[in-house]
Parts: C-alpha cells; sequence; structure tokens
C-alpha cells in the first residue's frame, strides 16, 4: 500500500468517526434542556426585548435576528458536550476509540454547524413571511449562515475544552463570553453607528462577519469589504479549533 | 514490527508519568504475552490506573513508552487503539442511548462493518443475557447489568486484548460470576486479557501471571503460584491453645519462628518449615500440659504475597 492510500483511508476512517460523533450529538444532545434554553429561547426573547415597543421597521431588524439567532443555536451545542461527556465519564471512552483527537473535535464543530444552520431556517422563514424583507444575494446570505455557524460552533467546543466538574460551569462561562460579543458585533445597532470604542472591539467578534455577510444577504449595506467577511470566519474557525485542540491536550496531559 | 514485538500483546517500556511533583508511574518494564490473562495488582494511588490510562491512550506518557500489537502507544497511537476493548471500573454507557445504540455506536467508532457489528451485536446481547432489553434506555439498567453491557460493547468491536477495570466490583453475585465466566472463555479463545483488581481471590483463580504495582514501580511480577512458592518466609502455622495470653510467650520461643501475629484466637507463627513446627508444638503442648484447639499450617496466599510487597514490609525490604 502506498502511502498515499494509506493517508487517504486514515482521513476516511478519522472523517467516519467525526459522522458517528455527528450523529451521536444529534441523538443524545439536540434536545437537552440547556442546548433549547440557551440556543432556541434566549435568542427569542433578546428579539422580543429588542423589537417590543421601539418603531424599528421590522424587516430592518430580520438580518440582526437571524444573526443573533444563529450565534446562540451554533454555538449552544458544543459547551454542552464535552463537560457532559467528561462529567459521564464517558468522554475518556472516546479519547480511547481508534477516533482522533481531532475528528472527535469535529464532529462536535459539525454538530454545532447543522443544529445552527438547520434552525437559522426558522428565523430567515419568519422573516421573509411576516415582514417585507426580501433575499438579494443567496451566495452571500447562505455563505454567511455556514461559514458563521462553522465558526461559533468551534467558539462553542473551544469554551468547553476547560474541564469543569459540572456542566452548567461551561454553560455559564460561555455566556459570560457570547453575550458582550453579541453586543458588539452590530446586531442590534449598526457597526457603523455603534460609538468609537465598541468600532474597534467588533472586528475581534466572529459574530461581525457573520452577521455582516447575512445583512448583505438581505440587501442592506455592508460594514467589511465583502471578502474581508468570509475570510475572517474561515481564519476565525481555524484558530478557534486549533486553540480547542490545544486546551483539551494540555488538560490530558494534566490527568484531567 | 520487530520479530520481538510479535511475541508480545503488550510490551511496557520505561513507561513514566508525572503529575507535576508527584511520580504517578515510575518507569516500569513489564510484557503481556499473546492469549495470556494478566492480573495488574496494587494499593490504591500505585498507578495501577495511571498505567491504565497510558495504555489505553488517554493519557501520553511523560516518559517510555509502549507496544500494543505492534504498534507504538505514542507514535502509532490510533493504531494500538484499534485493538483495544476496553471495560472501566464504573461502566460509563451513554444512559440516554438504548443497549443497541449503545453497542452500534462503539462499533461504528471502530470502523466495524454493519453486517458484523449487528452480528455480533445481536450474539452479544445474548451471551450477556441481555436480549430482551435490546430497545431499553441504559438509564434503567442495575450496575450488575451496566457492567455486561460495558463488556458486550468493549467485545463488539472485535478487540485482541481486553482491558478490565475492577470488572466484578460491587457486582451482584450472577453478574460477578457471569463476567468472569465470560473472561475465562474469551482467554480460553485466545483473546489476551490486562486485568486490573483488587479481588485477590479473583487474581488468583484467573491470572496466568500478575504484577504487583507499589509507589509507581512493579515490585513482583510471576505467576501467582510461583510467587506463593517464592514467599517461604511467609508460610505458617495457625494455633490456638486453650487459655491464651501467657502461653504466645513459650509459642514465641520455639526454633524457627520468623515472627508471629495475633489473629482472633489464633496465633500465626510463621516460619520457613512450619510443618517441622508443627511437631515442636506438639511436643510443647505435650510437655506443658496445654490442649491444642487448632492446629494447621498454611501458606501463603495471593493477598499475603500482595500485602508482602505492598504493606508496611515494603518499605523495611526496601530499606
Amino acid at each position: 500500500m502506498t502511502a498515499s492510500t494509506e493517508l487517504a483511508q486514515t482521513w476516511q476512517r478519522q472523517a467516519q468517526g467525526a459522522l458517528v460523533i455527528v450523529k451521536k450529538n444529534a441523538m443524545l444532545y439536540y434536545l437537552k434542556p440547556p442546548v433549547l434554553i440557551f440556543g432556541v429561547l434566549f435568542p427569542v426573547f433578546f428579539f422580543l426585548a429588542f423589537k417590543m415597543g421601539r418603531p424599528i421597521a421590522a424587516e430592518n431588524i430580520v438580518p440582526g435576528m437571524v444573526a443573533m439567532a444563529l450565534w446562540f443555536t451554533a454555538s449552544a451545542v458544543g459547551p454542552l458536550v464535552t463537560p457532559w461527556e467528561r462529567q459521564a465519564k464517558t468522554y475518556e471512552r472516546l479519547i480511547s476509540t481508534p477516533v482522533s483527537l481531532q475528528a472527535i473535535l469535529g464532529g462536535d464543530v459539525a454538530s454545532g454547524l447543522i443544529f445552527g444552520a438547520c434552525l437559522s431556517v426558522v428565523p430567515v422563514g419568519l422573516g421573509l413571511a411576516l415582514t417585507d424583507a426580501s433575499i438579494v444575494s443567496v451566495v452571500e446570505l447562505i455563505g454567511g449562515i455556514l461559514l458563521g455557524a462553522l465558526s461559533f460552533a468551534a467558539l462553542g467546543v473551544l469554551l468547553a475544552a476547560p474541564p469543569a466538574s459540572s456542566p452548567s460551569n461551561i454553560m455559564l462561562l460561555s455566556n459570560l463570553v457570547r453575550l458582550p460579543l453579541l453586543f458588539v458585533s452590530g446586531v442590534f445597532v449598526p457597526i457603523d453607528r455603534m460609538p468609537g470604542w465598541a468600532r474597534w472591539i467588533a472586528p475581534v467578534s466572529p459574530l461581525s462577519y457573520a452577521g455582516d455577510m447575512i445583512r448583505s444577504g438581505f440587501g442592506r449595506p455592508a460594514y467589511f469589504p465583502a471578502w474581508l467577511s468570509p475570510v475572517m470566519l474561515v481564519a476565525f474557525t481555524v484558530l478557534l479549533f486549533w486553540g480547542a485542540q490545544a486546551f483539551h491536550r494540555r488538560w490530558r496531559a494534566k490527568g484531567l | 514490527m520487530t520479530p520481538d514485538n510479535e511475541k508480545t500483546a503488550i510490551e511496557v517500556r520505561g513507561l513514566a508519568k508525572r503529575f507535576g511533583e508527584v511520580q504517578a508511574v515510575a518507569g516500569i518494564d513489564f510484557e503481556v504475552r499473546p492469549g495470556e490473562l494478566f492480573g495488574f495488582l496494587g494499593p490504591n494511588g500505585a498507578g495501577k490506573t495511571t498505567t491504565v490510562r497510558m495504555l489505553t491512550g488517554v493519557l501520553e506518557p511523560t516518559d517510555g513508552t509502549a507496544i500494543i500489537q505492534g504498534h507504538d502507544v505514542r507514535a502509532e497511537a490510533l493504531l494500538s487503539r484499534a485493538h483495544l476493548g476496553i471495560v472501566p471500573e464504573e461502566a460509563n454507557v451513554y444512559l440516554d442511548l438504548s443497549l443497541w445504540q449503545n453497542l452500534m455506536l462503539m462499533a461504528e467508532m471502530h470502523g466495524v462493518p454493519r453486517r458484523q457489528r449487528v452480528h455480533e451485536g445481536e450474539r452479544l446481547l445474548k451471551a450477556l443475557d441481555l436480549s430482551d432489553r435490546k430497545r431499553h434506555k441504559a438509564r434503567t439498567l442495575s450496575k450488575g447489568l451496566r457492567q455486561r453491557l460495558m463488556l458486550c460493547t468493549a467485545l463488539v468491536t472485535g478487540p485482541e486484548i481486553l482491558f478490565l477495570d475492577e470488572p466484578t466490583s460491587g457486582l451482584d453475585v450472577a453478574s460477578a460470576r457471569l463476567i468472569r465466566q465470560i473472561v475465562r472463555h474469551l482467554r480460553d479463545q485466545g483473546l489476551t486479557v490486562f486485568l486490573t483488581t483488587h479481588n485477590m481471590d479473583e487474581a488468583e483463580e484467573m491470572c496466568s501471571r500478575v504484577a504487583i504495582i507499589n509507589q509507581g514501580r512493579i515490585v513482583a511480577i510471576d505467576a501467582p503460584e510461583r510467587l506463593r512458592s517464592a514467599m517461604r518466609c511467609s508460610q505458617y502455622l495457625e494455633v490456638a491453645l486453650a487459655g491464651d495470653e501467657a502461653d504466645t510467650a513459650e509459642l514465641e520461643r520455639l526454633p524457627g519462628i520468623l515472627r508471629l501475629s495475633r489473629e482472633g484466637t489464633c496465633v500465626r507463627l510463621y516460619s520457613e518449615q512450619p510443618g517441622r513446627l508443627a511437631a515442636e508444638v506438639v511436643a510443647l503442648a505435650k510437655t506443658k500440659g496445654l490442649e491444642i484447639v487448632h492446629l494447621c499450617t498454611r501458606k501463603p496466599s495471593l493477598e499475603d504475597v500482595f500485602l508482602y510487597f505492598t504493606g508496611d514490609h515494603a518499605q523495611e525490604r526496601e530499606q
């Protein structure tokens, strides 16, 4: 067997392993209360709190609503899976299988991506059905949703990396990171209308770029150049995934 | 794969693990032969679990390595893990999945083809008397049944080496017996089994060889019978006399006694020749007019061997 055939087989095996992880996560975690509360109820109530009593045309807030829902749903699965599995001691079982840590974490990221991307159909559909909002660029909208979900899911997996005695501690940590970023990412107020300090912080949040692409998809003006947002979302995904792996290895070396 | 590796299922070379200032495993070496049921014994905190976690890929060794079925756990981690089935002490099945889903999940993680995993899954559930609960959630199972399910999930992957960590600890008699029976059967079929246990009777009854680890070091490794025979100094004569305390002093003066201990109403006289000592005790009883209530010679059990290597005497021996 040549080295390239062997490498291809290894990649195939690892990809299959990642798919098994996706299947497991879907069966076990998609309907867990913390995922539903932080991934579905949170964005609904945020939207209502933002919209009610304010003179904003409904179609103007559809892109922000889609981006915010995606932010919460895609990043909700990751922070639950690893802490839950650590507590149930199934994490050790997974890492002693012939599936690599990268494939396991890759499967967790894919779980968040699928969950977020699928549920984003709901706010997009409601926005199109109940308001005058319309899709101008399908590529930018779908690209923004998929790349956004990918980077948000990677963030969720990174947040789940520290060992915690209880999954709720990680959920708290994840909200500590997600909520401040939500307010500086131009979801509620466009970035160009935010105060100067917030405009400086906005580029460090992947939500800013995903929100920008989704806004463009709905025909609203974008803040960042069109090429920058997808590049930054891919870069965020790589960086966050690399960070998650590094943390997992570090804690494992310490026996945690 | 080198010819040497072909002869061993597990080859551990200078394996060490340090957690900060704590040296959990201090450069251990041993081999497990194919088809062997190998016992790994040690007190709590001796380094047993750390060793097993390094062998099964959960922990990265600080130093040294291990070869599993010819694959280095550090350089070829995925290949080495492909050969393992693991049954941890605490059954860590997915409680919200059914028995069947648990089985299939683990088989898929090991890349077992569909037809094979379905066939093996059915067979194993039947062998472990779980068939009628196939669709039940694992949450509904008792501890004993969960442990049986763990054994199923470990075996459905078709492992060449089975790691069992305290497999019968805290189980009901029926489950413990069934698991032992199946493990013996697997050994007879040629599966290599690495058994970590605190149960000395279990180790003595099942293992062809045992290693004893203490303070991160292997202090003894051999067949249980040979370890017992090697400990001639731990053979003893058990005596109970009617009317006791004063008589202990008389017994202590007998020739060839290495040490003496009291166990309830009995006195244990340790000697390299307990048979000869028995004759001396009978003669003493006759001379002093003492009544012997109980008298028997005993060989050291594996538990005695274990205590000898890991208890208070371990430090004395080292000194």
